[in-house]
Order: C-alpha cells, then sequence, then structure tokens
C-alpha cells in the first residue's frame, strides 16, 4: 500500500504543473468556449439540415391548434371566457417548446447508438461542457420552434400584446432549458430509442394536459389543483400567456423563479447522469 | 519511460468476466500491436485505457495520469480510431474534422492546413463538402483515420483501423504513422486481425485470448518460442483453432453491420 502513495505523488505534481501549462498557454478558457460553441454549432445544424423533422415537429401544435381552436371556440365563448384563440394560443407555443425540448434528448440516444457520443467523451474537455454544448443545442432549437409556432398563431387570427413579447421570450427560452435539461437527463440513462419516447410520453403527456395550457386552472377540483400548482409547465404557460395576452394566475416573479430553479436542477442532474455515461 | 502501464486490469460485465486481470506496458515510440481472436477483450481493453470504460479492478496509467483520477490529462495524451463508426453522418467530413479540432484546442492557424493535409493524405480533400453519411464504409473508415491524427497525439489507439480498408489506403495509413512514429515518438497501440500486418508493423506483440493475456514479445519471438513459420500460425498455436462464438450484443451488431459494408 505505500507504494501505492508513493506513485501517487509524482503524478499529482505532473498534473498540477499540466494545468499551469495550459493556463500559459491562454487556451484553456477559449476551449471551453469553443467546444460549448461548436456542440451547439453541430445542433443548429442538424436542425437546418432536416426538415422533415422540423416539420413533422410543427404538426402536433398545428393539429391541436385547429383541432381545438375550431372545436372549442364558441363553447369557451358561450361560457363568457372569451376568444379561445387567444387563450389557446400561448397553450400551444409553450407546448411546441416543451415537446421539441424533452424530445431533443433523443439525439443523446442516437449518438450513442451510432458511436459519435464516444468521440466526445474520450476529448479532454469536461463531459460538463459536453452536456451544456448539447443541452444549449436544443434549447436553441426549441426556442426557434416556439417562434415558429408564435407567427403561425398569428396567421391563425391571435393578437397578442406586442408589448409582452420580450418576456414571452424569456418565459420560452426558460421552458426550452428546462425540458431541454429533463431530455437530457433521461436519455443519459436509457440506451435504446424505443423506450425514450414511452417513457417521455407517459411523463410529459400528464404535465401538459394538466398545466392550464388547454383550458383555465381556474375552479378545478381540489386534487387536479394541487397537481397544476405542482407542475412547473403550468408557471411556464401562465408566464408566457400573461405576457402575450395579460392574463394570469400566478406571477411573472412567481413563475420566473420557478422556472429558473427548476431549469437548474434538472441541468445539474443531468449533467451528473451524463458524466456517468459509459460508452 | 513506459508510456501506457496497466496493471492487474480486469473488466467484469455484470458476472462475465470480458478483460481479466491484464498486466502489460508499453513504452514511448513503440508499436503495440494486441492481438486476439472476437470477443478476446481488446476493445474491451482499449476502453478502458481510453477512459471510456472504467476498469471493475485494477490500474491503467497514460503518460504518466492515472486515468480514473486524471482522465482529462489522460485524454490530452491520446488520439484513437474506434473498432466502431463515430463519426456525425449529418455532418460534412470537414465538418467532423473542425469538431475535432476545436474540442482538442488546436489552433485554427494550425488546424486549417493539418485538416487539408490529413484529409488529402485519405484521398477525401475533394469531397470534404459533402455529407458523411453519403460516404461508402472505407471513406467514413478513412476520415475517422485522419480525425485520430488531428491533434498530434502522444499515443495513438487504433482498433481495427484498416478493417474494410482498400491495400492503397492501407498502405498509405502505415507509412503516414510509421513517419510520426520515427519523427515525433509517436507510441501507437492497435488491434487487426489481419496478422500479416501486425509482423509488418509491430515491434511487440501481446495476445489475448478470453481475456487474459497468453502470450507477449516481439514478432520474432513468439514464432520462435512456438516454432512456426508466420505470425499467423504463432497465433493460431496460442489461441487454438475453434471458431469464437462470444460475440453478442455490441459484437453482434457491429458484425450486422460489417455483413452490411455499414
Ligand atoms: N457493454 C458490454 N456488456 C456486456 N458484455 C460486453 C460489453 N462489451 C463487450 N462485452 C463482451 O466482452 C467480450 C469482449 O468484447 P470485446 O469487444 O472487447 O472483444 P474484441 O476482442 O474487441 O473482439 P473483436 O475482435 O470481435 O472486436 C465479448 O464477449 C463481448 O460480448
Ligand atoms: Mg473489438
Amino acid at each position: 500500500m505505500g507504494q501505492v502513495v508513493f506513485l501517487s505523488f509524482p503524478r499529482r505534481r505532473e498534473s498540477r504543473y499540466l494545468k499551469l501549462d495550459s493556463r500559459l498557454r491562454g487556451n484553456d478558457k477559449y476551449n471551453k468556449m469553443s467546444t460549448i460553441y461548436i456542440l451547439w454549432l453541430r445542433q443548429l445544424k442538424r436542425y437546418v439540415r432536416s426538415k422533415q423533422r422540423m416539420f413533422a415537429s410543427l404538426a402536433q401544435p398545428l393539429l391541436f391548434l385547429f383541432a381545438f381552436g375550431f372545436g372549442f371556440g364558441s363553447t369557451f365563448a358561450k361560457a363568457g371566457e372569451g376568444s379561445y384563440i387567444q387563450f389557446l394560443a400561448p397553450g400551444i407555443i409553450a407546448m411546441t417548446v416543451m415537446f421539441t425540448a424533452v424530445f431533443s434528448g433523443i439525439e443523446i440516444i442516437w449518438d450513442k447508438q451510432f458511436g459519435f457520443l464516444k468521440e466526445t467523451l474520450v476529448a479532454p474537455v469536461s463531459r460538463f461542457n459536453i452536456m451544456l454544448g448539447r443541452t444549449l443545442g436544443g434549447t436553441t432549437v426549441a426556442f426557434i420552434q416556439g417562434i415558429i409556432v408564435l407567427l403561425i398563431t398569428l396567421l391563425a387570427g391571435f393578437k397578442p400584446a406586442l408589448s409582452g413579447v420580450p418576456l414571452a421570450i424569456v418565459f420560452m427560452f426558460l421552458l426550452a432549458l428546462f425540458f431541454t435539461a429533463f431530455g437530457t437527463m433521461i436519455a443519459s440513462k436509457l440506451d435504446d430509442m424505443q423506450s425514450f419516447p414511452l417513457i417521455i410520453n407517459f411523463l410529459v403527456m400528464p404535465l401538459f394536459f394538466l398545466s392550464g395550457a388547454l383550458f383555465p386552472i381556474v375552479g378545478l377540483p381540489t386534487v387536479f389543483n394541487i397537481i397544476v400548482h405542482a407542475n412547473p409547465l403550468s408557471y411556464a404557460v401562465d408566464g408566457i400567456r400573461g405576457a402575450l395576452i395579460g392574463q394570469h394566475v400566478f406571477s411573472f416573479g412567481l413563475d420566473a423563479l420557478i422556472l429558473f430553479v427548476i431549469a437548474f436542477v434538472c441541468l445539474y442532474i443531468g449533467a451528473e447522469f451524463f458524466k456517468r455515461i459509459q460508452a | 519511460m513506459n508510456i501506457i502501464e496497466v496493471k492487474d486490469a480486469t473488466k467484469k460485465f455484470g458476472d462475465f468476466t470480458a478483460v481479466n486481470n491484464i498486466t502489460f506496458s508499453v513504452k514511448q515510440g513503440e508499436n503495440f500491436a494486441f492481438l486476439g481472436p472476437n470477443g478476446a477483450g481488446k476493445t474491451t481493453s482499449i476502453k478502458m485505457l481510453t477512459t471510456l470504460l472504467e476498469p471493475t479492478s485494477g490500474s491503467v496509467v497514460l503518460n504518466g495520469f492515472d486515468v480514473i483520477k486524471y482522465p482529462d490529462e489522460a485524454r490530452h495524451s491520446f488520439g484513437i480510431v474506434f473498432q466502431d463508426p463515430s463519426v456525425d453522418t449529418e455532418m460534412t467530413a470537414y465538418e467532423n474534422m473542425e469538431l475535432h479540432a476545436v474540442m482538442y484546442a488546436v489552433p485554427k492557424s494550425v488546424y486549417k492546413p493539418r485538416i487539408q493535409e490529413l484529409l488529402e493524405l485519405v484521398d477525401l480533400w475533394d469531397r470534404k463538402d459533402s455529407l458523411v453519411k453519403d460516404f461508402s464504409g472505407g471513406m467514413k473508415r478513412r476520415l475517422e483515420i485522419a480525425r485520430g491524427l488531428l491533434h498530434h497525439p502522444k499515443v495513438l489507439f487504433l482498433d481495427e483501423p484498416t478493417l474494410g480498408l482498400d491495400p492503397q489506403t492501407r498502405n498509405h495509413m502505415w507509412s503516414y504513422i510509421k513517419n510520426l512514429n520515427q519523427k515525433e515518438g509517436l507510441t501507437v497501440f492497435f488491434t487487426t486481425h489481419y496478422m500479416e500486418e501486425a509482423d509488418k508493423n509491430a515491434d511487440r506483440v501481446a495476445i489475448i485470448d478470453q481475456g487474459v493475456i497468453v502470450a507477449s514479445g516481439t514478432p520474432a519471438e513468439l514464432k520462435e518460442s512456438t516454432k512456426s513459420a508466420t505470425l499467423e500460425d504463432a497465433f493460431l498455436e496460442l489461441t487454438g483453432k475453434h471458431i469464437r462464438e462470444e460475440s453478442t450484443g455490441m459484437d453482434a451488431k457491429r458484425l450486422t453491420n460489417r455483413m452490411w459494408g455499414r
């Protein structure tokens, strides 16, 4: 055992030397930034190149927008709730961001199966930065999809308060970050492509239906009320809807706080899980 | 100086022991071949050496760094060409190279000419802007080899690098690597199923079978000790003549890939 101690001593000195050396070269920080950037850029390029995926992931929100919007519009108005499209559009935007974000996790499983993940895992960059670059890439893609759907809802007759758009964008971004990190978390633990959508749908669909995206969350039975309040998506929907049409259940402060906290918790857990991947 | 130092390394997958207590070392500047039948544990060993798999027990020291305690320092020291594909097929050849250069902190002024040099070496420069998914199996392989050399590593791991390559490319690749080996003291650790390739290029050989190193030495020594005329005969003498059936999981997938020429 004494030998082990002896062996590890010079090694540690050597490692400090290496760190010092790279600081002298001055590219350590540059390396971190550019690794995150290049992995972010990769996600974006893949997104732009895959037109099919882009359109396919717009199909679901459009279906919801038209089926619910035109289906329930008159019932909604008769119940004295005003224009349903005004109410629904922010929910559909949130839904798009959420689903695109969470499903970006599948790219990790994809990269595991097609081998590219190994290439990043043997590179001399921290796994946290690899995870961060990928997650920010997925976040950006989900965010862009949300903007596209926002534009589509305008065509469908949605009239948001323009002054609220910047704030809505902040909430969309936080929502995208949260669910991309969540998807990363799940994907880091899975090996096969088939189980990912099943698990995600099982976890995320209930969140979606009980978030106030499709119907108002006031005056619900107690059980549902508790679930709605425990559901982080409710706060994102509330923030986006509050910003765009001024209709609030909570407050911007609470919405932002909860999304911030949960996004960073998921990012942290996601990073821990990602670090443990053995390829 | 020993640039690779493996001591009592073992890797278990559940109850199955893929690599059983192997100990060996590779000197700086050596060309080292790791040979063994299918499922012997070559790839698993390489994964332990390159921080992808944590050994169940034992230690691995690369360029002076324990790979478990100092993974990032160890990763700085090596380059690798994996047995399985590991390029991003949705990106172009150039983008794959550039991403690698950035992750290894190679400055732009250095990597631009080097990417060109390496892509010309593997005859892909005129296809640099094509998506990798449109490449043939051999072209993908060539791209991986070029990428493994991009950051001028101290140790280069090559896991069956020449699988599916034509003789021209094989020749090119080895003469380029030997040149680096002589000029820059690059250490090469490779596996192959072509025994002539090992005989021709390796300074030293270790033979692994069912997770255990059964013999090691120079090709000449191995031939001598088994009284064989060729390294292939020596290999068969040491590992027996029956076909291994351990191939499961990733292995099976890879074999199908191989059959379909992917
Ligand atoms: N992740 C894993 N889970 C379970 N078993 C594994 C895993 N990876 C490898 N094995 C098993 O470990 C053994 C060694 O596999 P390895 O890939 O190291 O063989 P190899 O020597 O590289 O063979 P080949 O020449 O076919 O590439 C095989 O029996 C394989 O099935
Ligand atoms: Mg192998």
